[in-house]
């Protein structure tokens, strides 16, 4: 039995293209997942699970207000800021939009300098995105405040149903406490790209395994997603 | 069995090193994308100021979230470069949720007409 497991996996299969290699692949033995390291496909396959989350979030709130007969606070003009004497609408949520796309722009090159071994600029890319996604945070901090302070609750606010606060509330600030994480898990893994650990081959807290640059991917693929589910956040909550 | 994962790390790395030439793309690639969603999310912005509504509101907000969600999962997350196989496992699934906002659409829009009838017409 181990001897056949050893064979099948020393053999280095050739992989077939497009649809033929989606049934091959699924069919095959023990790896469902060729060219990919288990580290990403669990990301990917974490993420699917975190999909769904916020789609119940979403969805929720797409249930009470389309069942509410109390008008539906208008988010142009909730979230406007007066800025020279006039109001512009969105213009926060508009800005924490650039920012959080920035971010994931420098993620994006961070993730390629790691690929090409360039231990300096990455972790320098790392450390903008980490930069911008603090900024991301701080400024949702400044909104809730902002709201809070017009008299926004979970269970009531001043313009229409009371439904808003309570998605409101709960949708960004599940959505901001990935952000925060991802802060924290973009500095963890710049700190071991710049002391260089990936290069010596040092190993990593509470393991005796050796890191790759490929962490860098994997964190990658986390903070991009951040930014993904904010598209869908920008588009149905603020914007609908 | 301990053998076959006593090999599983020099596979692992063998995997990687493919895996690492294979994400080699050009920084102009990123730029071009992160221009591309600053422009669109320009754009949405661009709906709600000019005060679009109704249908054509709905359907520009849809658009360019569609379009701003593709490119960051197709380029950012290098899904466009994955094998089928990983594509299909973690694409196929959210579609499902369709048939989610379908069942709670129809609930809510229940909902709404009891709401209606109660709350107003029936006091």
């Amino acid at each position: 039995m181990a001897e056949t497991t050893v064979a099948n996996t020393g053999q280095p299969q050739e992989l077939l293209p497009g649809m033929q290699g989606f049934v091959a692949d699924w069919s095959s033995d023990q790896r469902a997942f060729k060219k990919v390291s288990w580290g990403k496909a669990m990301m990917w396959i974490f993420l699917l699970s975190d999909t769904f989350i916020f789609s119940c979030f979403l969805i929720s709130y797409m249930t009470v207000r389309m069942s509410t007969t109390v008008p539906w606070p208008n988010p142009s003009k909730v979230f406007a800021l007066h800025i020279g004497g006039q109001d512009i609408p969105l213009i926060l949520i508009a800005i924490m939009t650039f920012v959080l796309i920035s971010s994931s722009g420098t993620m994006a090159m961070a993730v390629n300098f790691g690929y090409r071994r360039d231990r300096v600029k990455t972790a320098v890319l790392m450390l903008v995105t980490a930069a911008f996604g603090a900024t991301f945070v701080s400024m949702q901090a400044f909104e809730w405040t902002k709201l809070i302070s017009e008299g926004v609750r979970p269970w009531g606010n001043p313009w229409g149903a009371p439904q808003f606060g309570s998605t409101f509330f709960m949708i960004t600030g599940f959505h901001g406490t990935h952000v925060t994480i991802g802060v924290i898990f973009l500095l963890i893994i710049a700190r071991k790209v710049w002391r260089g650990d990936f290069d010596t081959g040092r190993p990593g807290f509470m393991t005796g395994r050796k890191g790759r640059y490929e962490i860098v991917e994997i964190m990658g693929l986390y903070w991009h997603f951040v930014d993904l589910v904010w598209v869908f956040i920008f588009a149905f909550f603020y914007l609908w | 069995m301990a053998q076959a994962t006593g090999h599983a790390p020099a596979q692992l790395a063998a995997h990687a090193a493919a895996h690492e030439e294979a994400q080699q793309h050009p920084i102009k690639l990123y730029l071009v994308v992160w221009g591309w969603l600053f422009l669109l999310s320009l754009f949405s912005y661009l709906v709600d100021f000019f005060h679009l509504q109704g249908l054509l509101r709905w359907s520009l907000i849809l658009l360019f979230m569609m379009l701003k969600a593709g490119l960051i999962v197709a380029v950012f997350m290098h899904m466009a470069w994955e094998r089928l196989t990983l594509i299909y496992a973690i694409l196929i699934p959210p579609t499902l949720l369709l048939v989610f906002i379908a069942i709670m659409a129809v609930e809510s829009d229940y909902t709404h007409w009891l709401r209606e009838l109660f709350f107003r017409l029936g006091t």
